[in-house]
């Protein structure tokens, strides 16, 4: 191989009012390429309107090994969900 | 049935799917179901690292790429997944073969269609094997190198027509009782890229069927051909499921990691299982004199396939080993000049993004 071909990570949003979603990645030398091998590689099957391709470099990830420490502010605030408080009988609309 | 999911050939109707798809489904619905109980999040900063990955594999959770693993456990998904991606861009060859004399305008079509999707089963997979931590270049290096292996079965020859219904008949359907479990293996982004490839599987196995179908019941010249083609991919596919339970080295690790769901001759009978009552529709014969229904294991009995001949192949002295390397190193020599202009003109067009930011 002469030189190493960039990664790009592929998102596909499959209907519309839908996120685009992670389908997996692919090499390709630009964004334009990238998208087009893209439309080849994940929507043969109409699994999608609209595509993303991210290069794989510019995603900064939060390593799973730190997760408990990393998602910790959120693990005692219960008090964030709905759930955690008691309605009183007989109160609707709420 | 385990499998046997396509309609039968005239009047079927379309039932909900029971079958291959449905085992996929259920494999797609386990993994929804698993992470939506993993409330697990990464191991505690003091916690035993083996310990841990244990205890994910065990609870049917996915081990992701950032995850800590056993570079064992690394070492066996990484030779595991690119000798299945190396395998699904050898696979094109055979039947690449026949699709500048496909009978029709129609198979042709759909010919091309499947080829293309084994390239892109070759594309998901290496995608997979990368997130392990082993570069495209250095996969694609050890397939040309003939230090990694692909399926024996691409080492044979496609003589006919046939040859290309009994691939998608036989081959595929071999590779789908092959694959069916992996959808459930737990490194997450090979059961994910699994998931993507049995579903497609399910066409080229049914488009196979239907070439078969459709010679069986010709001119008697077609049918002597699709008969024939079966005479010869019969035990070639049973030997798909590599040696026997007793010789077969990595498996019982494999299957402590939940890479692997059931051993070799689990899944051979499956298949052969599976063939018998298709092949009767066919109208055509499976060519095992010794074949039978043995009501005490509720299961045929069979012909094993011919394991030396098998360890021959892989060993590189099959009818078309030498013929596949070389086509391959050829058509990735033959592409250099692309990769080396795609480059040259990303580079070019990078250069002149810059000189107008600036
Ligand atoms: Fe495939
Ligand atoms: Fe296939």
């Amino acid at each position: 191989m002469t030189q190493h071909t960039p990664l790009w990570e592929v998102f596909v949003r499959a209907r519309r009012g839908l996120s685009h979603t992670h389908v997996g990645s692919l090499h390709a030398p630009d964004a334009e390429l990238a998208l087009r091998n893209a439309r080849d590689l994940y929507t043969r099957r109409q699994e999608g309107v609209s595509i993303w391709v991210v290069p794989a470099g510019a995603i900064t990830a939060s390593s799973p090994d730190e997760k408990d420490a990393f998602f910790d502010p959120a693990a005692d605030k219960v008090y964030r969900h709905p759930t955690f408080y008691e309605v009183p009988d007989g109160v609707a609309h709420l | 049935m385990y499998g046997n999911d396509f309609s039968a050939p005239d009047g079927a109707t379309d039932e909900a799917p029971g079958g291959l798809l449905g085992e996929v489904e259920a494999a797609e619905a386990e993994l929804r179901a698993a992470a939506a109980r993993g409330r697990r999040g990464g191991p505690a900063p003091d916690e035993d690292l083996a310990a841990y990955f244990a205890e994910v594999v065990d609870a049917e959770q996915k081990i992701e790429p950032r995850d800590w693993m056993p570079d064992a456990y690394r070492r066996t998904l990484i030779r595991q997944i690119a000798q299945h991606a190396h395998s699904e861009i050898i696979g094109m060859q055979p039947e690449g073969n026949w699709i500048s004399r496909a009978p029709s305008l129609k198979r042709k079509a759909i010919l091309l269609a499947k080829v293309q999707d084994e390239a892109g089963h070759g594309l998901y997979l290496y995608a997979a094997a990368e997130t392990l931590g082993i570069s495209r270049d250095e996969l694609v290096q050890l397939l040309l190198d003939g230090r990694q292996k692909y399926s024996s079965i691409f080492n044979y020859p496609t003589l006919s027509w046939a040859d290309v219904g009994a691939i998608g008949w036989l081959v595929d359907g071999a590779a789908i009782v092959n694959q069916v479990p992996l959808c459930r293996c737990s490194y997450g982004p090979y059961a994910r890229a699994m998931i993507r490839v049995c579903k497609e599987e399910s066409f080229h196995q049914r488009q196979g069927y239907e070439i078969l179908h459709t010679l069986a019941h010709g001119t008697p010249a077609q049918q002597a051909m699709a008969q024939d083609a079966v005479d010869r991919w019969w035990y070639p596919s049973l030997a798909m499921f590599g040696p026997p339970d007793g010789d077969s080295t990595h498996s019982a690790q494999s299957m402590a990691w939940k890479i692997k769901r059931f051993s070799n001759d689990d899944l051979r009978q499956r298949f052969v299982d599976m063939c018998v009552q298709q092949a009767e529709i066919l109208g055509l014969r499976i060519p095992d004199a010794d074949l039978r229904w043995n009501d005490e294991r509720q299961a045929y009995d069979y012909t094993q396939p011919d394991y030396d001949e098998l360890m021959q192949v892989i060993s590189g002295n099959g009818p078309c080993n030498r013929e596949r390397m070389a086509h391959r190193r050829a058509a990735h020599a033959d592409g250099t000049w692309v990769r080396e202009a795609a480059a040259a003109y990303a580079a070019k067009r990078a250069g002149q993004k810059e000189t107008v930011a600036a």
